[in-house]
């Protein structure tokens, strides 16, 4: 116990090691962007991008810009924030800086990979929206769980089933929102399950999240190969149509991107703050993260730790459940076994990346969508780096956070502890 | 060395050997026995009247007779129950009116055809013998290895790499290569998040999904491009060599191969090094109390290492009996979740090898029949996993199966494991 401490607070108060690390971290990837980016580039070449997604009319044009000349631009700026970095610091600000750097480096791969070319800047943010949905809703499940301290790796198994049942009650009911009702409620109950096992039986927080995976991949591919292929007029429910909202859609550049979305894009900006808000700024919060750290203290202060935890499981479901809805209600308006394709266990990873709160967890799922719908245009570009390796980044990219290279995340400190009360 | 500190070495001694050696309570030693596999065999029993009822209330048949009147649907529901667990059995064990028949009439095609679904079973057993050892010998090192998954595609990706590309080898040295090779592939795979464990307290169950998914890209890239068949449009790679096939025992139908006897050996084996070498002791003893094991001077860090790769290198080994006994080549998802089923198993045998080898032969025998349960009485094969899902449960919260079947017994500590939280300790 006492050595790991130890190890923990070297990482984490270790700044002038720590210091090193990211002048050399920053200077790399100046480096980087030269080597691998600038050297390939022809001299006059320009890149264009496209700042108006496709399908919509607009005045905007192209922003195009010299490809040489901003890659080196990006790779000097980069290389010398790394300078600055050993030899004076940025102190607080290295994280910041760090975002700064990794957004120049991918600004250049970007700029690159369409140099000489034209690229659909606005059609790629939109698709990286649409695709950090599920990770961000699931990771917010994720932030509910854990934040009252119990461990939630059934995001997946919750999402996929709700994903199935409102297909199905979605295609019987014809209708949209009684679908999705019951894929939140499907959640629910799954968090339910999650609830009981690991809050009152005390089984451990792993098994019973493994449990509900492999229970909902059984059920649903049951129901699905035994009602819904047969009869596919039980696997048709409808997608949730886009909302135009008047004026701030015709904001240029982010206006269509972000004002031109369906129910689940805006319910997602809404849970986030109101999340943000209801965790750190309200009582409610307060209770629930005391009994995540310190449940015997919150105990000891009259908060109900049991209930406070099915509380929060239950609303953890709901929200992976409302995620869930999204494949079928929100995207593609149908049910396809194992559907999720491990999109939970990304939101897991974009819960930890995100440091367990509400907008870091968006943060990180935007990050890994937009890897994810990247990884669909290279091919286009004629870029001839495998896709495969992009899709592997948010993994990656979590190890290394969760290892405390580039600082160690907030986990709240009873996370996965069954409690006993005496 | 103070006394003090001596009593405490002394004290975590004893501490260890009284936790390693508790076993289960009673008196007499069928007492103990029955204490001992009652909760599993009460779990299997549960999982599979669930399942039955599940099979019950989506039936057609039922609900038709339903109309008329309960007592019929009551009748109807036992008969689809009773069609799709014969078919279930018979697809898995053969019907032994078949086999008396084969063998008096002695024609060997007919022999081979009667003894087919059995020796299918013990094939299909194989490669959870494997996973479920690799799940519990972490389980026993207190490691909760939920890699099992990418860990058996980088041990196929490895052996299967040897196996087609070295060319000329005597099959005598070119399978234990080749099986190497998977081990070693395995073994990386699982080395990676031991060691990050052990260094920066990563968490491992975390660090296991990734590196599962990682493992997964890896082969979807190596399959369409490096390893890609030539002159194949689909992602799967070469054949392997003949010299690296495991040898199959008997003729066609039957697909049994030798990877059966290496999976019982080396059960065999990681009972001998858990339970009757000092190193299984030690990594025992960290499994059970890291805090004594510590005062005893065990190393935590080179026993976590050393498990999550011998883990892994026994979940390679799952994807290379896949590859070298069965598919002969490589394709994407050829794992049809062995890794996940294997948690599952791991508990049910209570992380005893002899127990893992009898829950995986459960396992086998049951997605065996499944398949005959899917042509004859139209159940989809997903049946088993949600059995499976079930007797996990009840494995998992023996409480459960106590208040059901009104069991009084010991409370004890007969969890093998718990997992301490996202940070480790």
């Amino acid at each position: 116990m006492a050595s790991t401490v130890i190890e923990r607070k070297e990482i984490e108060l270790a700044s002038p090691t720590r210091q090193r690390v990211m002048g050399i971290v920053f200077l790399l990837l100046g480096a980087a962007i030269w080597f691998f980016f600038s050297r390939g580039v022809e001299a006059g070449a320009t890149t264009t991008f496209d700042l108006v997604p496709g399908g919509f009319q607009s005045d905007l044009a192209d922003w195009t810009l010299p490809a040489l000349a901003t890659l080196n631009i990006l790779a000097f700026v980069s290389a010398f924030f790394g300078g600055v970095q050993l030899v004076r610091g940025f102190g607080k600000r290295t994280n910041a800086i760090l975002g700064l750097v990794a957004g120049f480096f991918i600004f250049g791969f970007l700029v690159w990979a369409a140099a000489g070319k034209s690229m659909n800047l606005a059609g790629l943010l939109n698709t990286t929206l649409s695709k950090a949905v599920p990770l961000t809703l699931g990771a917010l499940s994720g932030v509910l769980c854990e934040r009252a301290g119990v461990v939630n790796i059934a995001i997946e198994g919750m999402m996929l089933a709700a994903a199935m049942v409102g297909a199905l009650v979605g295609s019987v009911s014809g209708s949209l929102w009684v679908g999705l009702l019951s894929a939140v409620l499907t959640g629910m109950l799954l968090g339910l399950v999650h609830a009981v096992l690991s809050i009152k039986y005390k089984t451990d927080q792993i098994i019973s999240g493994t449990v509900i995976n492999i229970f909902a991949v059984g059920i649903t591919s049951f129901l699905s190969s035994k009602f819904m292929q047969p009869n596919q007029a039980l696997n048709d429910p409808g997608v949730f149509r886009p909302i135009e909202i008047p004026l701030l859609s015709k904001i240029p550049i982010l206006g269509p991107i972000l004002f031109n979305n369906n129910l689940f894009i805006y319910a997602m900006f809404i849970f986030l703050v109101v999340l943000h808000v209801g965790l750190f700024y309200t009582r409610w919060g307060l209770r629930l993260r005391s009994v995540g750290e310190h449940p015997k203290a919150a105990d000891t202060l009259g908060i109900n730790v049991f209930n406070t935890r099915y509380m929060a499981v239950l609303l953890g479901g709901a929200m992976a459940g409302f995620a869930g809805g999204y494949f079928t209600l929100g995207s593609v308006g149908r049910f396809d076994e194992v559907m999720t394709a491990g999109r939970g266990f990304i939101a897991l990873a974009a819960m930890i990346f995100g440091n367990w709160t509400p907008f870091g967890s968006f943060g990180a799922g935007l990050l890994f969508g937009f890897a994810d719908s990247l990884a669909g245009k290279l091919a286009i570009l004629g870029v001839r780096i495998p896709s495969e390796f992009l899709l592997m980044a948010p993994y990656v990219a979590t190890m290394i956070v969760l290892a405390g290279v580039v600082g160690r995340g907030q986990m709240p400190a009873a996370d996965g502890v069954p409690y006993e009360k005496e | 060395m103070s006394d003090k500190e001596n009593n405490n070495k002394q004290d975590a001694g004893k501490v260890l050997i009284e936790e390693l050696t508790a076993g289960p309570e009673g008196d007499s030693f069928w007492e103990r026995a029955w204490n001992s596999v009652s909760i599993p065999l009460l779990a299997i029993f549960s999982g599979l009247v669930l399942g039955s009822i599940l099979i019950a209330v989506t039936s057609e048949s039922v609900w038709t007779a339903w109309a008329q009147s309960p007592w019929e649907a009551i009748k109807a529901a036992f008969m689809e129950v009773r069609i799709a667990y014969g078919a279930l059995f018979s697809g898995s064990l053969g019907s032994p009116r078949e086999i008396i028949s084969a063998i008096q009439e002695g024609d060997p095609d007919q022999i081979r055809r009667a003894f087919n679904p059995i020796l299918e079973s013990l094939t299909a057993s194989t490669p959870f013998i494997f996973a479920s050892l690799a799940v519990a010998l972490g389980f026993r090192s207190g490691l909760f290895n939920i890699g099992a998954e990418g860990q058996l595609f980088v041990g196929a990706i490895f052996s299967v790499f040897v196996g087609y590309s070295l060319v000329g080898l005597p099959a005598i040295i070119h399978i234990p290569l080749a099986l190497l090779a998977g081990a070693l592939g395995g073994a990386i795979w699982g080395f990676i998040p031991g060691w990050l464990k052990a260094k920066t307290g990563g968490h491992e169950v975390i660090n296991t999904i990734m590196m599962n998914y990682i493992a997964f890209r890896l082969s979807d890239w190596l399959l369409s491009g490096p390893m890609q068949r030539p002159e194949s449009f689909n992602p799967v790679s070469p054949t392997i060599m003949d010299s690296a096939k495991l040898p199959k025992l008997f003729g066609p139908p039957i697909r049994f191969h030798i990877g059966f006897f290496i999976a019982l050996g080396v059960a065999w084996l990681v009972w001998w090094l858990l339970f009757r070498t000092r190193w299984g002791f030690d990594l025992r003893s960290v499994g059970s109390n890291p805090h004594a094991a510590r005062y005893a001077g065990m190393s935590i860090v080179g026993s976590t290492v050393a498990a999550m790769s011998i883990s892994g290198a026994l979940a390679g080994l799952a994807g290379t009996n896949e590859v070298l006994g069965l598919n002969h080549f490589l394709a994407m998802a050829f794992s049809s979740g062995y890794g996940f089923d294997s948690i599952a198993l791991a508990l049910l045998g209570k992380s005893h090898p002899l127990g893992v080898v009898l829950a995986s032969l459960l396992f086998g025998t049951l997605r065996t029949g499944a398949l005959r349960m899917q042509v004859t009485a139209q159940i989809p094969i997903d049946i088993i996993t949600v059995i499976q899902a079930f007797i996990l449960v009840f494995i998992a919260a023996p409480a459960i199966i106590r208040t059901i079947f009104r069991i009084r017994g010991a409370e004890g500590p007969e969890e093998a494991i718990t997992i301490r939280g996202w940070g480790g300790e």
